[in-house]
C-alpha cells in the first residue's frame, strides 16, 4: 500500500502535468477558472498583444461582482451606472469575453452573482478540482474538497493560454476542530478565532485543512464561510473533507454530473479526504464549545475579541496603536460600547441564503435603531430569488433596511455603496483593513446575527440577546 | 521584462506592519483597464489628502525618497487581496525590490512576474534598516546578497526559477507555452 496522504497532496497529485525539480516549479493543471471584470482586462491585453486564444473556453466562467453597481435602476436600466469607469470595465469584460468565446454571466444575467458564490450554486465547484480565480477569496470554493485559491493577474493570462500554473508546492496545516459551537455562535465567529489564533500570516506558504466534528457538522454554505476566510491568516487555500453533506448539495445542481457520471464522480470525491495516518507540516487546535460570538476592532482581521469581552489594552505595540488611532476606539473598554452607523449584510463571506435567513430571524418584527443605515446585499441573483420566495426581503424593508441587486457592494469601495469617513460598519464580509469600504472608513467584521443585532440596537450587541 | 542583475539604491522605509494591498492601491483605483500610471495612486490614502494635495510628511512625499528604488517595509507586507495593481504600482512609482521579515505569497508571486523583487531578511538585518532609513544598499541577484553600507552581506531566499526568469528577462507564459505537449499528453489522461 502507498503511504498515507493528505487531501491537498492527492488533488495536487492528480493534476501535475510536470512534476517540479530542484529547478523549475510543477505544472499544474486547472480545471476551473472563474474570471470577473477587475482583475482580467490586462489578461485579455496580454494574450491580445501575443497573438494567443483561450485555451480551454470550456473550463472558463466570467461573471461581474467587483465593480458592478447594486441599485436595480443601474443594473437592469433607467439609470446610467454612477461610476463612468467601473461602467468601462464592465463593457470591456463583455468585449473580451464575446471576441474569446469565454461564457458569460453578465449584469443581467439571472446567474450573476459574487463569483465564489455561482461557483457553487452552478454545480462547477467540485471536489477534486483545482480551481482558480483573480481573488483572493477563491478559497472558498475549498469547503468543496477542492483546491482552490487566488492568483494575479498576470497568472490569469498563464491560464487563459495554457489551462495551466507554475507552481511551488506549498505545506499542509491541519485545524483541527473539536467539539461543538453553542448557541447563537456560528461559523463566522469560529473562522475569525482560529485568524486570532494563527495570526494574519500564520498560514503564509500553507494550504490548511479543517477537520473535526465542528465542521463536519456545518452545513456547504457554513464550510464555504470558513474557508473564504483561510487567506485572512496567510494561507492561500483551505479544504474540507468532501462527505455525503457536500454530495447532497452538489445533487441535481444544474452543471454537476449527471447519470452514471454522477456515480462516477462520487466514487472518485470519496476517495479524496486525507488517509488514516498522513502527517501535516503543522497542527493546531481549537475548541468550538469553547468560543463567543465574535467582533474585530482593529484594522486586520486578526485584531478579534470575545463580543462580551474589552478591547485590549496593548498601548505602545506600534500596530495597535496605529489601529486604535484609526478605529477611534478606547484602549481596554468593553467592545460593546462600539456605536454603529452602518450595517452591511453580503459579501462571499456571509451572502448566501442561509446568512440572510440568519439576519432575518434576529430582525424579525424589530426596527434598524434611527441614524444606523443598513444595507442587505445578496450574493447573487440566485440567493435574492429564493430569499425573495421566503418573504426575507419583507422583514429586511420592514426593519428599515435597503435590499439591493447581488454584487460585492460594500465589501470594498469600487462600486458605489461605501461608507463614509469615520463611520462605523458592522460587516460580515472579511476585511477590515483601512479604507476598504471607503476612505477612512471603520469597519468591524462580525457574523450576520451580530450585525443584524447591532443594527437594532445601534452599538456593537451580542446576538445571543435576541435569539437564545 | 529587462533582466534584473544588480540593483544599487538608497532605501525608503515604511515600517508599519502588515501593509495590506488595500493600502498599496485602494479598491476605488481598480476599475482601470491597464497597467499604466498606477504609481500616481500608490498608498493615495497615506499620501494625499482630502483635496488630493500630497501630504508633506509622508515619506514618499519627502525629497529623500525621490529616485529611491528599493522600499523596506515592516513585517508581512502585501497581505490581503490579489490585486496585482499593487506591485504594478510599486514598480509605476520606481521600485524595484521590497524587504521585510515576511512577504504575503499572492504578492510575492505577482511582484516577481513584474520585475518587482520581494526580498525577505532576517530579523536583525531587518531591524537595522529600519533603524537606517536612507542607506545605499545593494543587492545582487546572480548571488542572491543584499550588501549593506557597513561590508555586512547577506543572502536572501529566491526560488532557483526565479532568479533565471528575472536575470534573464525570460518570461514565465513563455516557459508554459513550450510545455505544449505534456500539456496535450494530460489533457488526453485527465479526468472529464
Ligand atoms: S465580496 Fe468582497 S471579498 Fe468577496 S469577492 Fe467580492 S470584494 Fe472580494
Amino acid at each position: 500500500m502507498s503511504a498515507p496522504k493528505t487531501m491537498f497532496e492527492k488533488v495536487w497529485a492528480a493534476h501535475e502535468v510536470v512534476p517540479q525539480t530542484a529547478d523549475t516549479p510543477a505544472v499544474i493543471f486547472i480545471d476551473l477558472h472563474l474570471t470577473h471584470e477587475v482583475t482580467s482586462p490586462q489578461a485579455f491585453s496580454l494574450l491580445k498583444s501575443r497573438g494567443l486564444k483561450v485555451r480551454r473556453p470550456d473550463l472558463t466562467l466570467a461573471t461581474m461582482d467587483h465593480a458592478t453597481p447594486t441599485r436595480t435602476e443601474q443594473v437592469f436600466g433607467g439609470a446610467p451606472i454612477s461610476i463612468e469607469s467601473a461602467a468601462k470595465q464592465i463593457r470591456q469584460l463583455e468585449v473580451n469575453c464575446a471576441e474569446f468565446g469565454v461564457e458569460l454571466l453578465g449584469l443581467q444575467d439571472s446567474r450573476r452573482g459574487i463569483v465564489h458564490i455561482i461557483g457553487p450554486e452552478l454545480g462547477v465547484t467540485q471536489p477534486g478540482k483545482t480551481i482558480v480565480c483573480g481573488d483572493s477569496h477563491t478559497s472558498t470554493h475549498g469547503a468543496f474538497g477542492a483546491l482552490a485559491f487566488g492568483i494575479g493577474t498576470t497568472e490569469v493570462g498563464h491560464v487563459m493560454a495554457t489551462q495551466c500554473l507554475l507552481q511551488k508546492k506549498p505545506k499542509t496545516f491541519a485545524i483541527e476542530v473539536s467539539g461543538r459551537l453553542r448557541p447563537g455562535v456560528t461559523p463566522k465567529d469560529l473562522i475569525l478565532a482560529i485568524i486570532g489564533k494563527v495570526g494574519v500570516s500564520g498560514g503564509t506558504g500553507y494550504v490548511f485543512e479543517y477537520r473535526g466534528e465542528a465542521i463536519r457538522e456545518m452545513d456547504m454554505e457554513q464550510r464555504m464561510t470558513i474557508c473564504n476566510m483561510s487567506i485572512e491568516a496567510g494561507a492561500r487555500a483551505g479544504m474540507i473533507a468532501p462527505d455525503e453533506v457536500t454530495f447532497a448539495y452538489l445533487k441535481d445542481k444544474p452543471r454537476s454530473p449527471k447519470g452514471a457520471a454522477w456515480d462516477d464522480a462520487v466514487a472518485y470525491w470519496r476517495s479524496l479526504p486525507t488517509d488514516e495516518g498522513a502527517t501535516f507540516d503543522k497542527t493546531i487546535e481549537i475548541d468550538a464549545s469553547s468560543l463567543e460570538p465574535m467582533i474585530t476592532y482593529g484594522t486586520n482581521p486578526g485584531m478579534v475579541v470575545p463580543i462580551s469581552g474589552k478591547i485590549p489594552d496593548r498601548r505602545g505595540d506600534v500596530v495597535f496603536d496605529a489601529a486604535m488611532k484609526y478605529m477611534g476606539l478606547t484602549p481596554g473598554a468593553p467592545i460593546t460600547n462600539a456605536p454603529v452607523n452602518v450595517v452591511f449584510i453580503g459579501s462571499c463571506t456571509n451572502g448566501r441564503l442561509g446568512d440572510l435567513q440568519a439576519a432575518a430571524k434576529v430582525l424579525k418584527g424589530q426596527r434598524v435603531a434611527p441614524g444606523v443605515q443598513m444595507l442587505v446585499v445578496p450574493g447573487s441573483q440566485e440567493v435574492k430569488r429564493e430569499a425573495e420566495q421566503l418573504g426575507l426581503h419583507e422583514i429586511f424593508k420592514q426593519a428599515g433596511a435597503e435590499w439591493r441587486e447581488s454584487g460585492c457592494s460594500m465589501c470594498l469601495g469600487m462600486n458605489g455603496d461605501t461608507v463614509a469617513k469615520g463611520e462605523y460598519a458592522v460587516s460580515t464580509s472579511n476585511r477590515n483593513f483601512e479604507g476598504r469600504q471607503g476612505i477612512g472608513a471603520r469597519t468591524l467584521l462580525a457574523s450576520p446575527e451580530t450585525a443584524a443585532a447591532s443594527a437594532i440596537r445601534g452599538r456593537v450587541t451580542d446576538p445571543r440577546e435576541f435569539i437564545i | 521584462m529587462d533582466p534584473i542583475t544588480v540593483i544599487r539604491s538608497r532605501t525608503v522605509v515604511m515600517p508599519s506592519t502588515n501593509i495590506d494591498t488595500d493600502q498599496i492601491v485602494p479598491a476605488r483605483f481598480l476599475t482601470t483597464t491597464t497597467k499604466e500610471g498606477l504609481g500616481k495612486q500608490l498608498f493615495a490614502d497615506w499620501r494625499y489628502d482630502a483635496a488630493g494635495q500630497p501630504k508633506p510628511d509622508f515619506i514618499l512625499n519627502r525629497p529623500e525618497a525621490a529616485g529611491c528604488r528599493v522600499l523596506v517595509a515592516g513585517r508581512n507586507i502585501g497581505c490581503g487581496s490579489s490585486r496585482e495593481h499593487a506591485p504594478w504600482a510599486l514598480v509605476d512609482f520606481g521600485f524595484q525590490a521590497v524587504i521585510s521579515t515576511e512577504i504575503a505569497d499572492i504578492f510575492r508571486n505577482n511582484s516577481l512576474k513584474n520585475g518587482l523583487l520581494p526580498i525577505i531578511v532576517d530579523e536583525a538585518t531587518h531591524a537595522w534598516l529600519l533603524a537606517n532609513p536612507g542607506v545605499e544598499v545593494e543587492i545582487d541577484l546572480t548571488n542572491s546578497s543584499l550588501k549593506l553600507p557597513d561590508g555586512r552581506s547577506v543572502t536572501f531566499p529566491i526560488d532557483g526559477f526565479a532568479r533565471y526568469c528575472l536575470t534573464n528577462g525570460v518570461d514565465e507564459l513563455g516557459f508554459l507555452l513550450s510545455k505544449d505537449a505534456e500539456i496535450k499528453a494530460y489533457e488526453a489522461r485527465r479526468r472529464a
